[in-house]
Order: structure tokens, then sequence, then C-alpha cells
């Protein structure tokens, strides 16, 4: 872009973190809806369900908020990576179709009610999946020529594409966990530091994982982090993320309720941290940058305008309605 | 066998957006409906407007929720099947399907919450501005995805690099030649479609004698409602189809099945347009009829096909049929009113077992006109994605097999047929329970749109009834 005044990095900034909001919002809900399927009687599965229920739909928003930044402000990076992520994109929407009716569904149709729980559950974990998926394909890289994407539907399938639908499923599993520890009380909260204890240790092996795989099959990835004195500023990425992981063990383990959660975060932050140092500048990963993928001048600035004025307001009222459902979910009154 | 993605790809969006269409078909008008129950309980404190508002805020939830993840599919279809299309149109069109999603979706997003759940937690008035907001939420909804759809039919204030569309005029682009009236035709289809819905629903639960006062006030005020809107509609339809004519001739050349240009042109009723010889086969026509509707004067010029070249021109048959359908529809629509006006001045409006009946069988006409005209405008759109810019063909993904389509498009059919019958039935099964009657009994507490006692409950309540 010629002008001086590039929007780039404002429209970088605005999808980053757009994504990032989605990835932790929608990632803790369908975590739940994972762990909803480890519920072993009705009491308990009414009590998961109900501490999400008045907040997922505004955290699907994000998902459609995200796409549209994406196709708005790096319309060339959209038009290479949605359809080279052909049918993760088919399995992730059609999962998310299960998993959306059933909230409504499963209270109005208690005939089919088995149906609906399993569309729920179920579908929250392929969403969980196919995500991850797409991330691992994504960091892969895709096939271009010119302005298009020219590799075939199943590239996306790799093995370590599979890991990192794998080590998704464990990682939103550990927000849902911590979710569940900060919402329930008893039993429920039991179960949810176990099944936090068991995903941590998935989502470690995943993060070590790709952490290893990365910088072995890329020599830029390699060189982006090991070369002198990048070693030393980005260094303490992965230090930080082994404290914060223990730390999280600790809290799962303990008494806190609201640890978990944040560990989660946190880690979740530190991973998205380090996958955006190994991929900058790129938003096609090795093959466009942010500033060759960009869309008009005048196409960033007429959506920026509306976009920095709603988005606060998004914020607020969006917190606003996670304030009015706070505190602790019961299951005999709904959730307030 | 070579399986065309173009093709399946136009099947797979036609399947997706034809379910999808329903939806906000029912919800942009009863997110208005709601709210002017909601005001009418507000000014005058009468609980029936409260009983008959409850009562279709569920049917409205249910509704939503459909719409809303049949919905999140649509803008991902850009991408996985029309990715060239995306590339070359995004930097004139992404900024509006993103305005849509900042200032409608989470505007709706946050006030239904408070429209479902919040009537006991929050003033009657902040509820009032509630219902007004999601109503406005449907209609910003509305502005911005046919502010899009209309400049692929009549594109404007743009200039063309390297085969791409860039922005010259935001304003222009926006309210480009055929948006005004492409939104007014179909906001207020949306609104005639809700109201026979309407209409159909208290028709229903006046003859079962369920909640008869709250049916006999919804159906009053819903055809006092539609005795403005179908007029009004006709009127807007005459208008829109003035505007295709100027701005979209081959379009309207199809619909109308004319093949040669020329004056006094006849009003086809019924024909079997044949592509191939250039021809209609057993048509049944109106002479000059056609030149007065279509250009307001006995022997107007209306261009025919064969002014187009062959790989310029609409399918014919498909336009023709579906606009006759919608046309045919809203002409019923029309008679309907008028009868209920004659019903309604011999104060038999409530009474008549005929008329009851006969507003139940058009109850589902509305969507079906809905669908009809959807078909009409897009299938009269093509060979055309962006109309005389860019081709259908050279939109599609260069990356996808038709086996590639062809499963996704079946995945796509097997849910949404899972889905849908399931979200009507759902819906069936709150309007046979009807409104609550009297103010003693105590409504079942909504919260986000999802009853709060524990399923068995409702089982136990329903073993009772």
């Amino acid at each position: 872009m010629d002008s001086v005044l590039s929007l780039v990095p404002v429209w970088t900034l605005i999808l980053a973190a757009g994504i990032f909001f989605y990835v932790l919002l929608d990632g803790f809900d369908l975590g739940v809806g994972i762990l909803y399927g480890f519920e072993p009687d009705l009491e308990s599965r009414n009590l998961v369900m109900n501490s999400i229920a008045p907040i997922w739909d505004g955290n699907e928003t994000w998902l459609v908020l995200g796409g549209l930044a994406l196709l708005a402000a790096f319309p060339l990076a959209f038009a290479i990576i949605i359809p080279a992520l052909y049918f993760p994109v088919l399995l992730m929407l059609l999962a998310l179709v299960f998993r959306g009716v059933a909230f409504e569904f499963r209270f109005r149709d208690s005939e089919h009610k088995g149906f609906w729980d399993h569309g729920f559950c179920y579908g929250s974990a392929l969403a969980a999946f196919a995500q991850g998926v797409m991330l691992g394909a994504f960091i892969d890289g895709f096939e271009t020529e010119g302005r298009e994407f020219v590799g075939s539907s199943l590239d996306f399938l790799s093995p370590f594409s599979i890991l990192t639908g794998v080590a998704l499923v464990f990682g939103y599993s550990l927000l849902g966990s911590g979710w569940l520890i900060l919402k329930t009380e008893g039993a429920v909260q039991e179960r949810a530091r176990r099944s936090g204890r068991m995903s941590l240790i998935g989502v470690l092996i995943g993060i070590g994982a790709v952490s290893l795989w990365t910088p072995l099959v890329s020599a830029e990835i390699a060189e982006r982090w090991f070369s002198w004195p990048n070693l030393l500023f980005l260094s303490p990425v992965p230090l930080l993320s082994l404290v914060v992981a223990w730390l999280t063990w600790r809290s799962l383990n303990g008494t806190s309720h609201a640890g978990a959660f944040i560990g989660a975060i946190v880690l979740f932050t530190l991973s998205y941290l380090g996958i955006a140092i190994s991929l900058w500048p790129y938003i096609v990963p090795h093959r466009f940058t942010l500033w060759e993928a960009a869309s008009s001048n005048s196409t960033q600035a007429f959506l920026a305008v509306g976009t920095l004025f709603l988005l606060p307001i998004i914020l607020v009222y969006s917190g606003w309605s996670y304030w009015v459902f706070r505190g602790k979910v019961r299951a005999d009154i709904g959730y307030h | 066998m070579e399986l065309d993605p173009v093709f399946l790809s136009r099947l797979q969006f036609a399947w997706l957006i034809a379910f999808h269409i329903l939806m906000p078909a029912l919800t942009v008008g009863l997110a208005s409906f709601i709210a002017v129950l909601e005001g009418l309980h507000f000014f005058t404190r009468r609980e029936i407007y409260l009983r008959i508002s409850t009562f279709w805020i569920k049917i409205f939830s249910v509704a939503f929720g459909m719409g809303v993840v049949s919905g999140v599919i649509m803008p991902f279809q850009f991408g996985t099947n029309w990715s060239r299309y995306s590339d070359a149109t995004a930097n004139v069109l992404a900024p509006l399907f993103a305005y849509e999603g900042l200032t409608a979706f989470f505007l709706e997003a946050a006030f239904l919450g408070v429209l479902l759940f919040g009537r006991k937690l929050v003033p009657p008035g902040a509820h009032f501005v509630a219902a007004l907001m999601v109503a406005f939420g449907t209609l910003l909804s509305s502005f911005w995805i046919l502010a899009a759809n209309s400049w692929m039919q009549t594109p404007a204030g743009y200039e063309i690099i390297d085969g791409r569309f860039f922005p010259t005029d935001w304003l222009a682009v926006i309210f480009n030649p055929s948006f005004p009236l492409r939104l007014a035709h179909t906001v207020v289809g949306f609104y005639i479609t809700t109201g026979f819905a309407v209409v159909a629903v208290s028709a229903y639960l006046l003859i079962r004698q369920k909640s008869p006062a709250e049916a006999r006030t919804a159906l009053s005020i819903t055809l006092w409602l539609l005795s403005v809107l179908v007029p009004l509609q006709v009127f807007i339809g005459d208008q829109h189809g003035l505007n295709t004519l100027e701005h979209q001739p081959a379009k309207l050349a199809a619909i109308e099945a004319h093949w040669e240009t020329g004056g006094n042109v006849p009003l086809i009723l019924f024909t079997i347009p044949n592509d191939e010889a250039e021809r209609n086969d057993f048509t049944i026509q109106i002479p000059y009829l056609g030149s007065v509707i279509l250009t307001h004067s006995l022997g107007g010029e209306v261009k025919g096909l064969k002014d187009f070249p062959p790989d310029q021109r609409p399918p014919v048959a498909l336009p023709f049929f579906a606009f006759r359908v919608m046309v045919g529809i809203g002409l019923l629509m029309l008679g309907m009113v008028v009868v209920s006006w004659w019903l309604r001045w011999r104060g038999r409006l409530f009474d008549t077992p005929l008329f009851l009946r006969a507003c139940i069988a058009i109850g589902p006409l509305g969507f079906i006109a809905v669908l009809a005209g959807w078909t009409t405008t897009e299938v009269g759109r093509q060979p055309w994605i962006v109309y005389g810019q860019m081709r259908t063909a050279d939109a599609v993904s260069p990356s996808l097999t038709g086996w590639d389509v062809l499963l996704s498009l079946i995945f796509y059919v097997i849910v949404y047929l899972i889905i849908f019958p399931a979200g009507a039935w759902i819906m069936a099964r709150i309007i046979r329970k009807g409104p609550a009657t009297d103010d003693a009994e105590e409504d079942e507490p909504i919260e986000a749109g999802r009853p709060s006692k524990p399923i068995t409950v409702e089982l136990h309540a329903k073993g009772e009834a």
C-alpha cells in the first residue's frame, strides 16, 4: 500500500484480537460441551449446560466477525485459506449447527433428548478438532499460484494437523474445566478438576510437540527463535509457559476457584503469541505477508471507522452480559 | 462421470440460503410484531397483549436460534466455494457484510437476552426498548445484506483494476440503483409472510377454541396491519419491476418470457419457454397488458431476450414460473385481505369457519412466495454473479473438484433435513399449547429462550394437560 497512513497494523491488531477473543470465548464453551458428555446424571448435565447457555451465542458471533474481518481486511488470505480448508470448515460448521440447536431443542424436544445431548457433546468435540486441524494446516502453509489456492481439498490432512486437532480438543477441555471450576461447586467441580488435570497433560504434550516440530520442519521458524539475540528476547515465552503450566497444575489440585481458568487463559495467550512470532509477518504462511494480502486503503478505512467506534461498545455490553450471569450456577433455578 | 463444481456449488448455495431465508422471513417480521405488542402493552397496560407477545416470543426464539446457526454457515460459503468471487469483490462488498455483523448481530444478541428473560428483571419501559432494539437489529441486518445483494444485481460506485472491483464512492455502492426498492420489497414481504403466519396460527387456535380471546386479538391486529402492507407491497413490487426493466432488462425479459423486442407486448399468463428454439410453446396471454404493467403505457417497448447474446441470457423457465408463483400468492393474499374487510364490516370475522380455514391454508404461502421471489431475482441475474461484470462460472474456488462439492452438499442436505423439520416440529408444539389465557396462571419462566425448569417438570405438565 502506497499510502502513508496504512491501516494494515490497525487491522492486524483488530483481526488478531477478534480471533483471540473467539478462541478464548468459544474455546471455553466448546470445552464445556466436550466435558458435558462425561457428566453422569441429568442434574449435573443441566447445570453444566446452564453455565454457558446465556453467553454461547454471543461468543460464536466472534467467529462470524473474525471470518468477515479477514475477508474485508485481508481478502487474498480469505480467498486462499478458506477453500484450502474446505473439509475442516465443513466439519466445523456442521458440528456447530448441532451444538447450537441442542441448547434450544434439548429442552423443547424431550422425547429425543438423548439425540440432542449427543449432538451437543460430539458437536462441541468435532468443532474443536476441526479448528485444531485448521490451525495445523495453516501453519503448514498452502500451495498457491498467483492469487489462488491450487492444491487439493485433502491437502489439509497431515500427521501434524491431526496432532494440532487433538491438542486443541485438550486445550478447549482445559478452558472448559477452568470455567466449570469457576462456575460450579461440589461433585461437578471435582470432576472438572480431574478433567482439567488430564486436559493439561494433553495440552502440554501438544504444545511441546508443536514447539519441537515447527522449527525442525521450517528453517525460517528455527532461525526466528534460535538466532541471537532473538533467543534472548523470545525465551520468556516458553519459560513463562512452563511456569504457568506448573501454577495451573497446582491450582487444579488446590482449592482455588478461578486459578485454573486464569492459568488456561494465560497458557492460550502464550501459545497464540508463540504462533504469531513464528509466522510474522505472513498471513498466508510462507506466501503472502499481511501487507500483500491487504484490501484497498479505502476499504480498510471505511470499515475501520465503524469498527473502532462499535468494538468498544460491543465489548462493554458483552462484558455486561457476563456480569449479569456472574457467580455459581444452579441447576434447579436456571442460571442466575 | 464428470461432476461440475460450479453447478454443484450453486446448488449447495441455493440449498443453504433457501432454508436460511425462511428464518429471517419469520424473525424480521416477528421482531417488529413483538415490538408492536410490547408497545401496545406498555401504553395500554392491557395484559392480553403481553400474553400474545410472550407466546410469539417463544416461537421467535426457536426461529432466531435456527437463523443464527444456518446464518453462521453463509459467510464461509463465500470462501469455501466462491473464493474467486471473494477475491474479486471483497474490497467493495466485505465491509457491508462486516457492518452487518458489527451493527446487527451483536445488537440482537445483547437485547435478545433482555427480551427473552428480562421481563421481571428490568422495568417495563426497558423491556419495550429491548423489543424495539431487537426489531431494529433485524432491520439493520436486512439493510446491509440487501445492500450487498443489490450491488451484485446493479453494481455502482466501483472501478475494475486487474479483474478486481475497487470502491470509488461508498454511498453509491450502498445506495446502488436497485437497493431502496429491493430493501422495501423484501422487508415488506417478510412482514406479510409473518403476518399471514400469525393469522394462520390465530385461526387455528380459534377453530380449536384454544385461548380464543388472545387469538381474536392477534387475528384482528394482524389483519389490520396486512390491510396496509399487502396493497403497499403491490405498489412496491410494481416499482421494483420498473426498476428491473431499466437496470436488468435481460432478467425482466426472462421473467416475462419475451423473446422479441417490441411495443404492445402481451402479458403471458402461462407458457413453456423453449430456450434452445428461442420461442414459447402453449402460450396463454392477454394482449397489451404486458406493456401496460411494465411501462405503464399501452404501446410501451419492452426488450426481448433475442436482443442479448445467448451467453448473456438467464434461463427463462425458472424466473418465469417463480415470478408467477410469487405474484399469484400476492394476489391471493390481497383477496384474503379484502374478504377480511367485508367480514369485519359484517361482524363475522371470528366466526366464519370457511374464512378461518382459508386463513390456515394461506399461512405457509408467504414463505413459498419469499422463496419464489428470491429464485426469480437470483436466477434472473444469471449468468452473472455481478450483473454484467463477472460471470458465476468464473467465481467458484479453482481448487474444488465436483466430488468435493457433492460430498459437502450431501452432508448439508442430511443435516438440514434433520434440523429444520425438528425446529418446525418444536414450533408446532408451542403453537398447539397456545398462549396462556389468564393472569392467575403463571407462565413458565423462559430464560434465554429455554425454560429453566428441568425437563421432567415439562413432561409432567404435559401428562396433566
